[in-house]
């Protein structure tokens, strides 16, 4: 313990240099930045940053590309709550309960409520990640294939289970999302699946060209389906920019369990971030006392995916720190960077370069207090913006958002693509579908038929592989037991219902 | 009348032609007069990417302008080289290819939209990754010898991992296992960092790997590596033995890096660049910095153009019959 707190302090003695402070700061700005504008990712920042730190210390280098990533999470759930775009796969859930808020005139509690819940989360999860590093390491070692996949079975069944619609159209989402995600190259042959020879998509559809379609041009023709009076986002009056006592009361459950999900999920390499926000907000619904409340403004619904995405942002960093085996691509970004200045990361990181470990934990730390201080102020700015008439507004949006594609891979056709998607989503909105879950399918469909042909070549074809491991038959039998739970009342209800008619 | 307008015309035309003359010159002589873009075509942060960044820092200062790296991830970095053939000769856009890109994608990919030897202008020789075999931790076999054995007795319960077709790891094991003699099940991955972390766990039992990626975990105790694929033992793991040292000297792997500009860039502009790369690697900071990756930094008659066109027919005429008698599920 004292060993834990004599390191936190060379952190905060590494941290605290005003240099480190200003890359922080850089860094978090930056981040935020990225998060807010539509299209261009934290890879790209990052990569595009990259030559900039070769003349910087390696610890302030470091710092600044961490404050960049964990920044944008921060940014990303602006503009879900806002103008219902989700900036990264992790806001998406943000966008369902975030953005009605804002329609009620409460979009600066929501946006307050994610700040605070991030910063709850970031805390904790950086003295998780101080502490306990190498054991949940050990932990998300035994995470094979099949474990995977079991849990992305599990991350698609809280899609369906969070949609407030009918579960049959919620699982007929999902496997459409399954369905475009399969576009691309075979992960064994390399082969083109229903690429129809076009170049572009020979790596798949990009998650960016359906979000910004399905949610925001969607939206967009949406509103502009209504008469011009009705078409403001805000039609109600802006009652308060921070959130009430009862919100705050409300959201602090939310918030805790947000916390652990996203802590114990991030630590897993893949796409464990993009099913912590998603498991709770599940988990959210299932325990709240009033689950209709959800999808209709519940603050809970903001503050727990908040949180869960953040935490996961910050856990994420174990396995790149205690093993020097980054989890996702962001990570495998930050090994370049570490390369580059001549660290080379690896188990013996903590103890061959102390400084550059703890350093970094430290400045997370101040990372997570910067953003709150920046984010908190700029509510104002953001719930104004949401005053402009939308005659001004949505022009400006969808300018935005095609730079933002564009400027992904500079390609016509992924515009072209999204503009598309925008049209099917219309479609699919009119037709009461939610769009979310499919987006939640088209995420981690390819993480689960790789990790299925995985775990089946390693098993040699023995699909029983799936319930003869622990964890994997635990994650299984859960997925299962949550659909028909999910299933149950609402067939009840149905019948019900087309009873009274 | 007519004479003075025929000869003013002839006039006109001679100094045009004169100024289009010298212009081009000056093009030439005044290269580069804009920061240049190098295509990488993996995702940064990765060796071939590591290595363009060291690379291109020094060379930056040799020739006056900026050269921006440029990622276009995709299809095994076929996707970056189809569009470095097509881009404009002009000496401003270069690629950083390698092995895979320029040698092995001829017989993995049918459709493959360039011919590596023919479409390019081959400037010069970058550095070589050499590639390890690496083994779980827990693998029984304590030397190369040994696990050539094992690996022979055991070939359906063994589970061999790489980072995806058309990848470095999957090419030099595909050669490894066809001088072995063995075709054991192959388990793709989307990149060297989840193969690795499955090997870590031990949900897989061997692989092949680049140095830059090996270093740590081998000093760190996670994994094994049993050889290294070159002449001899690179100074960033001194204690692994070199292929033939093991007893498997056929297995020589190294996945090379190169610099290459499209086909028809003029030949000043290409020698301008090889001149600043052989700079380059003559510079001690930059060679330090590679040297630490564990990369191996090619002799003077390694490099230039002719040295690379030479090399990617070799490499070509090398990989395509490893690659074909593999199969075309692997």
């Amino acid at each position: 313990m004292s060993d834990l707190l004599a390191n936190l302090w060379l952190g905060f003695h590494v941290a605290a240099n005003p240099y480190n402070i200003l890359f922080c700061l850089l860094g978090a700005l930056v981040g935020t930045l990225v998060g807010v504008l539509p299209g261009i990712g934290t890879v790209a920042t990052i990569a595009m940053l990259l030559p900039i730190t070769f003349g910087l210390p390696p610890v302030g280098a470091l710092i600044m590309l961490a404050g960049i990533y964990y920044g944008a999470q921060y940014g990303g759930s602006t503009t879900s709550v806002l103008v219902n775009i989700p900036g990264e796969a992790t806001s998406v859930v943000t966008c369902l309960d975030g953005h009605q808020m804002a329609r009620q005139g409460r979009a600066g509690p929501a946006l307050a409520i994610a700040a605070m819940g991030s910063f709850f989360a970031g805390c904790v999860s950086t003295v998780l990640v101080a502490a306990l590093g190498a054991p949940l390491t050990s932990i998300a070692l035994m995470f094979g294939p099949a474990e995977y996949f079991s849990l992305m079975c599990l991350g698609l069944i809280f899609a369906v289970v969070l949609a407030k619609g009918s579960v049959l159209k919620a699982v007929a989402m999902v496997v459409t999302g399954l369905l475009l995600s399969m576009v691309g190259s075979d992960l064994e042959t390399g082969a083109g699946r229903m690429t129809f020879d076009i170049a572009e998509l020979a790596d798949g559809i990009g998650f960016a060209n359906v979000a910004m379609g399905v949610f925001g041009y969607a939206e967009i023709i949406r509103n502009l389906e209504l008469p011009a009076e009705s078409r403001d986002i805000v039609r109600t009056k802006i009652t308060g920019l921070m959130p009430t006592r009862k919100d705050l009361i409300d959201s602090s459950g939310a918030i805790a369990r947000g916390t652990i999900l996203g802590s114990i999920l991030g630590i897993l390499p893949g796409g464990g971030a993009v099913v912590a926000s998603f498991a709770a907000y599940t988990f959210e619904k299932k325990v709240a006392k009033d689950p209709s409340r959800f999808g209709r403004g519940a603050i809970e619904g903001v503050a727990a995916p908040e949180s869960a995405n953040n935490a996961a942002a910050q856990t994420s960093f174990i396995p790149l720190l205690t093993l020097g085996i980054p989890p996702n691509a962001v990570m495998a970004l930050m090994v370049g960077a570490m390369t580059i200045h001549g660290i080379v990361p690896g188990p013996q990181v903590m103890t061959k370069q102390p400084e550059l470990f703890w350093g970094m934990i430290a400045s997370m730390w101040l990372g997570n207090l910067m953003l709150v201080i920046i984010n908190l102020p700029l509510v104002g700015v953001w719930v104004t913006l949401l005053r402009v008439p939308y005659r001004l507004l949505y022009p400006s949006i969808i300018v935005f958002c095609c730079i933002g594609i564009y400027s992904i891979n500079n390609s016509p056709t992924d515009v072209v693509i999204s503009a598309i998607f925008g049209v099917i989503g219309f479609w699919l909105v009119k037709h009461d579908f939610e769009p979310a879950p499919m987006l939640l399918g088209f995420v981690l469909g390819p993480l689960m038929e790789e990790n299925l042909r995985r775990a089946m070549l390693i098993a040699r074809g023995d699909a029983t592989v799936f319930f003869t491991r622990p964890i994997s038959a635990a994650l299984l039998i859960t997925a299962i037991a949550l659909l028909v739970v999910a299933a149950m009342p609402k067939i009840r209800r149905r019948r019900d219902e087309v009873f009274v008619e | 009348m007519i004479r003075f307008v025929t000869q003013a015309a002839a006039a006109l035309v001679a100094l045009s032609a004169w100024c289009l003359a010298l212009d081009r010159a000056a093009a030439q002589s005044d290269y580069p007069r804009r920061p240049i873009t190098v295509i990488v075509p993996f995702a940064a942060g990765g060796p071939t990417d590591v290595v363009a960044r060291i690379v291109g820092d020094h060379m930056s200062r040799t020739l006056g302008q900026q050269l921006l790296v440029e990622n276009i991830v995709g299809a095994a970095g076929t996707t970056a080289s189809t569009r470095a053939a097509r881009a404009a000769p002009d000496g401003y856009t270069i690629e950083m290819g390698h092995m895979g890109t320029h040698a092995a994608a001829v017989a993995l990919y049918q459709n493959l939209a360039y011919k590596p030897d023919v479409d390019f202008a081959p400037i010069s020789m970058v550095a070589g990754t050499p590639v390890l075999i690496l083994g779980k931790k827990g693998l029984p076999p304590r030397d190369l010898k040994e696990l050539v054995v094992y690996v022979k007795a055991n070939v359906d319960k063994l589970n061999m991992a790489h980072a995806g077709v058309g990848s470095v790891s999957h090419v030099t094991c595909l050669l490894l296992n066809s001088i072995i003699n063995v075709k054991p099940t192959s388990v793709p991955f989307t990149g060297t960092g989840p193969a690795m972390n499955a090997l870590v766990a031990g949900q897989v039992d061997y692989m092949c790997d680049q140095i830059v990626n090996v270093v740590s975990q081998v000093q760190g105790g996670t994994i094994k590596a049993y050889a290294i694929g070159t002449a001899e033992r690179n100074p960033a793991l001194p204690d692994i033995p070199t292929t033939r040292e093991a007893g498997l000297p056929e297995f020589q792997a190294s996945a090379w890096n190169a610099l290459f500009a499209p086909k028809t860039t003029p030949r000043p502009i290409v020698d301008k660049l090889a001149d600043a790369l052989d700079k380059a690697l003559d510079d001690e900071t930059t060679r330090k910095r590679l040297l630490e990756l564990g990369s191996d930094l090619p002799s003077k008659e390694r490099r230039g153009s002719a040295a690379l066109a030479a090399l990617v027919k070799s490499e070509i005429a090398r990989w395509t019959p490893i690659i074909n008698a593999a199969g075309p599920m692997n």
